[in-house]
């Protein structure tokens, strides 16, 4: 069993405690210093590989880290444990290894702000609540304006933000080169940068170790994560969902979420939905390493492009969708080269650079640009999706109102906004104001 | 990836501008609201062949209907969007 490590006072250190802490499963500089002394042969399996029981209480399909999360917070926080997450490849293989990990809550509508905000805090505490280190880096999140009226547009987002009390700066022209000087300041700059709206709470997080941080804590309480388990179909009876067909036989659920980023479509369907959703793919690039060059995440005004440096020293970055609908999560050359000219354009001397990987990941670009986590007009079958670009920062409070929709049957405050029928009664939440075009947002 | 324009020939897809789903067809402007509701925001987004639309703005400028599957990117076929598609 794992136990919480937070030691707030003496009296945390109970006999029990100092036991797991040294013995236990829980991972610590003791039992890290007792590992050294014994061979690193101790050390248990990090989470355990199921096999599907015949049934559960609840059933989360997709073992990305919004399914993991899920699993986890029901159960933690709702005490339901008779929970399996079905994936029909490996936990974290999906667009949870697919994106530039970036984590923000810099957003103008008071819902997205809110989620989104809610999300960071989580991030804040998450490798203490889940025991395992997700090197979570607030490394500030700077959004460069590269003209006048984007300083406009930064001021009132903002200014939304603080009210919404988040933080945010406005920062002046020099206040951003002396934060990131190597950018392209001269006089021949064809995008002259003249501030950017900084979110100094903002940064990055280690992708893998999210999905595994939470995998390790939901297997630890009880659920069963059963991967390469592709569901085929859903069994109905009575306007409900009585259970999954999967490529390992069927399992039956009193409830089932999807939490399928980019598949949302065709899983949703084979429950008899249609959704707001497009799918388009997204790419993203790492180059070769280099000694410390960006210590913040930097996004271009002048273009769709953004950019920080992990901690093994490679340039993460990516910029637009292909713009036209696609399931192929792979890249291809005319985006290699719109990215490639705005990372020139920005930081000219990354020219002698050489990328080293990229790849594309599957986005649900939804209708108005924001997330789908609610209630379906299936009785007991709840939707988590249509992230669009923005689905890790999202993850742990993904996972939290998810948790707390399946569980009560009813929707969290922060996520009643983001219902499917928004789109029905007109309650948009278009941050970006970009209209009915999924490929815009 | 290359688009078969049916007046410019074989082009680069670079040429063309998206403008999506060319299968959607406009309700009358006294429909219903679902029907509005399912034009506006609704797509079947399957995996597999899309019919979509595409402009030509850096060649002949016209709008055309190209068949692609959204997997292996592999285009079937494409017609003038004007042309019904009875006749293409």
């Amino acid at each position: 069993m794992l136990v919480s490590i937070k030691i707030r006072n003496i009296n945390d250190l109970t006999p029990s405690f100092c036991y797991n802490l040294i013995m236990g499963r829980q991972y610590s500089a003791f039992r890290l210093f007792r590992e050294a002394l014994n061979g690193q042969q101790g050390w248990p399996l990090a989470w355990a590989d199921a096999a599907p029981k015949k049934s559960y209480d609840i059933i989360i399909i997709g073992g990305g880290g919004h399914g993991l999360a899920t699993a986890y917070y029901l159960a933690k926080l709702h005490g339901v444990r008779n929970v399996a997450v079905l994936e029909k490849g490996w936990i974290g293989g999906g667009n949870t290894g697919r994106n530039t990990t970036i984590i923000r809550s810099n957003y103008l509508l008071p819902e997205n702000a809110l989620f989104y905000e809610h999300c960071l805090k989580l991030w804040e505490d998450l490798s203490l609540d889940l025991n395992f280190n997700v090197m979570f880096s607030q490394r500030g999140v700077l959004n460069l304006a590269n003209s006048d009226a984007q300083m406009d547009a930064y001021a009132r987002r903002g200014n939304a933000m603080r009210l919404s009390g988040i933080d945010s700066e406005l920062l002046e022209r020099d206040q951003v080169r002396r934060m990131v000087p190597h950018m392209d300041f001269s006089d021949r700059s064809r995008f002259p940068i003249y501030g950017g709206l900084l979110q100094r709470r903002g940064g990055t997080a280690r992708h893998d170790a999210v999905a595994w941080g939470y995998a390790r804590a939901a297997s630890a309480l009880g659920v069963d994560i059963v991967q390469n388990c592709e569901v085929t179909g859903f069994r109905m009876a009575g306007g409900r969902v009585a259970g999954v067909e999967t490529s390992r036989g069927f399992i039956g659920a009193e409830r089932v979420g999807i939490a399928v980023a980019g598949h949302t479509s065709h899983v949703a369907a084979m429950a008899g939905l249609k959704l707001p959703v497009e799918s388009h793919v997204l790419q993203a690039f790492v180059s070769e390493a280099l000694k410390p060059f960006l210590d913040t995440v930097v996004t271009f005004g002048a273009g769709h492009f953004y950019i920080s440096q992990s901690d093994k020293g490679g340039l993460v970055f990516g910029g637009d969708l292909d713009f036209y609908n696609s399931y192929a999560s792979r890249g291809n050359m005319p985006i290699v080269e719109d990215v490639a000219s705005a990372a020139m354009s920005l930081f000219p001397s990354l020219g002698p650079l050489r990328l080293l990987r990229s790849w594309g990941g599957v986005m649900d670009m939804t209708m108005d640009g924001s997330p789908i986590i609610g209630l379906t007009p299936v009785d007991n079958f709840y939707i988590n999706g249509g992230w669009c670009y923005g689905g890790f920062k999202a993850t742990p409070g993904s996972g939290w109102v998810f948790a707390h929709t399946i569980a009560t049957g009813a929707p969290h405050a922060l996520n009643a906004p983001f219902s499917l029928d928004r789109f029905k009664t007109g309650r948009l939440i278009d941050d970006k104001g970009a209209g009915p075009y999924p490929w815009l947002h | 990836m290359l688009i078969p324009c049916p007046h410019c020939g074989l082009r680069d897809h670079a040429e063309f501008a998206y403008s999506g789903d060319a299968g959607l067809k406009r309700p009358a402007p006294d429909a219903n609201d679902e029907a509005w509701f399912d034009y506006v925001y609704q797509r079947n987004n399957t995996p597999g062949e899309h019919v979509e639309l595409w402009h030509h703005i850096y060649g002949c400028r016209q709008y055309i209907a190209v068949t692609r599957n959204m997997r292996s990117h592999d285009v079937r076929g494409s017609r003038f969007a004007a042309t019904p598609e009875a006749e293409s």
